[in-house]
């Protein structure tokens, strides 16, 4: 099994103006994909959400800057780290993982030693 | 690396009394056809025991250079094929076992949870024995067209593994620089073994997608060549018997695949017209000025042979589809004579299964054939206001040729001067102008 990284990349707006009704259909959707992981054969490591990049703050060098690294439309708001088999495997999880405001990347670990 | 024949030899002795070895320009005239013909198969099967691509090929170049010195002291054998493989396979062991702690750090090709179906390599006859070696080309060939690597990339890699053409080669072909290549089929080498994408054949349910893919690289890979005006770029030209190779190919491995059939039937429809698209000078000539006579009655049987079995069983593919079509205007007496009704038939069907507004194109030139150039250019300005062909230098040329057909010179001359900005293809460029005048009346 191999590790990969699925970042959850939508847009941060949708959630802002999302009603109470989407927000638990989406909060449903992630309960049904951690379900789905294990009967694919795969594994969820681990899986958190992120809170908006209003809220980032960004380092180059010495500099603090307020703000995410790159200002976009679709930013990373969550991920799971997943175990599968291969790259097919992989994705065949990913297209699982709930997106409804964009969609996910999916990047395999680096393995070293 | 010692250049002597694998023990165990299968099929090794054919010819081989001389004791004083094989004249050279037998053995290196063996070897390109080896090239040729084995290197897809040898080097699927040392990627296997190899489980790394870079020295996969690196032990098959290995192979074919130690089988010149081999060959010519103890003669050609009857399985060269077998004999190449056996010898990188070797290679591929002996690399691991040197560079044990080196390689197993690398990633490796995924082993299939699936047995495979071995086969003797081709044209092996009798020769193997009990090692029976497996064929791996769909592997490699699926692994090269995966959906995760961008197409031109899976172009790169199909033409570099799968055909065994250096980088310089396709570079050329291509018309990029070497640098630039390298570079694309370095890092689609790095992705398949970073992302770990598997060295298998896909499962019946992805296959259909799967194998989409794999068609549309050999495809483009014909195109490419097939564009390409004839003694301008011969290594272009090499494009358009590589892909029929490949199509070939496909099709002896997936016999019971349609679209392996539409694909090779097309290609071969297509190409039975290579002789006659340009004329001496390298001008292009349009399917209606082309000598009939001249096109290659044997491939067009060939491809024709195939198409009712690609279309059999309904809901025909893309690639059927299109070979149906192909076959139409292969089998026509004439462009007058051709079954136009038909054909605006089949470009129906085909927009079904493959919405494309280069295809609407096609069919809105049937059309014209089959109702008069006013119909069809109604369909050509419904594409205009579609303007997802904006930029595609056959949308003005077809149109101006309906407008020439029409007697609206002005008309069609502003069209054709619009498909001239968007072509740079020298003899299309030859043949916009030449009609450009025709039209005007006055050389531009």
């Amino acid at each position: 099994m191999a590790e990969y990284l699925i970042l959850i990349c939508e847009d941060e707006n949708a959630y802002a103006t999302a009603t109470p009704d989407v927000l638990q259909q989406v909060m449903e959707a992630h309960g049904r994909f951690a379900e789905q992981v294990p009967e694919k054969g795969g594994k969820i490591v681990e899986g958190r959400a992120l809170q908006p990049t209003s809220t980032a703050t960004t380092i180059r060098g010495d500099v603090v800057t307020d703000g995410p690294f790159i200002e976009t439309k679709e930013a990373v708001g969550g991920y799971y780290l997943i175990e599968a088999r291969d790259l097919d495997h992989a994705l065949d999880i990913a297209k699982l993982c709930p997106a409804r405001f964009g969609g996910v990347e999916v990047r395999p670990i680096m393995v070293f030693g | 690396m010692s250049g002597s024949p694998p023990p165990g030899d299968p099929g090794c002795g054919g010819g081989n009394d001389a004791e004083d070895g094989v004249e050279l320009g037998t053995v290196s005239a063996a070897i390109a056809d080896a090239h040729r013909r084995e290197w897809a198969f040898v080097l699927a099967a040392t990627a296997r025991v190899a489980g790394d691509l870079d020295l996969a090929e690196e032990c098959v170049q290995d192979a074919y250079a130690a089988a010149l010195t081999a060959w010519t002291r103890q003669g050609v054998p009857r399985n060269t094929g077998a004999w190449l493989t056996t010898a990188a396979r070797r290679r591929a062991i002996d690399a691991k076992r040197r560079d044990a702690v080196l390689r197993a750090k690398l990633p490796l090709l995924i082993e299939p949870d699936s047995p495979v179906t071995a086969s003797a390599p081709p044209g092996a006859g009798a020769a193997a024995e009990d090692d029976v070696i497996p064929d791996d080309r769909l592997r490699l060939i699926f692994t090269c067209c995966h959906p995760a690597l961008a197409r031109e990339a899976q172009v790169a890699l199909t033409l570099r593994l799968v055909c065994g053409l250096t980088t310089v080669e396709i570079a050329q072909a291509f018309l990029v620089s070497e640098p630039t290549m390298a570079a694309r089929v370095t890092r689609a080498k790095k992705k398949i073994s970073a992302a770990r994408i598997a060295y298998r054949v896909p499962g019946a349910a992805e296959l259909p997608d799967r194998l989409d893919a794999v068609l549309t690289v050999v495809h483009l890979l014909y195109t490419t060549g097939h564009t390409a005006p004839s003694g301008e770029n011969l290594v272009r030209a090499d494009l358009v018997e590589r892909a029929i190779g490949l199509a070939r190919m496909l099709r002896t491995l997936m016999p019971d695949e349609r679209e392996v059939a539409g694909l090779l039937a097309l290609i071969l429809l297509t190409d039975a017209r290579r002789a006659t698209r340009a004329d001496a000078q390298g001008r292009v000539l349009l399917l209606e000025e082309q000598d009939r006579s001249l096109w290659d009655r044997a491939v067009i049987a060939e491809g024709a042979a195939l198409v009712p079995w690609a279309l059999r069983g309904g809901g025909p593919g893309r690639f059927a589809l299109q070979a149906a079509i192909a076959a139409l205007h292969a089998e026509a007496p004439s462009y007058a004579e051709t079954d136009w009704p038909q054909i605006v038939a089949l470009y129906d069907a085909l927009l079904q299964v493959w919405s494309s507004p280069v295809v609407a194109l096609n069919r809105a030139v049937a059309v014209a054939m089959a109702r008069g150039p006013d119909a069809g250019l109604a369909q050509i300005g419904e594409l205009e206001a579609d303007g997802r062909l904006s930029g595609y230098r056959y949308l003005p040329a077809a149109k101006a040729d309906l407008l020439r057909r029409l007697g609206q010179p002005a008309a069609a001359a502003r069209a054709y001067r619009a498909a001239l900005a968007l072509t740079d293809n020298a003899a299309e460029r030859e043949f916009l102008a030449r009609r450009l005048t025709e039209v005007t009346g006055t050389p531009i």
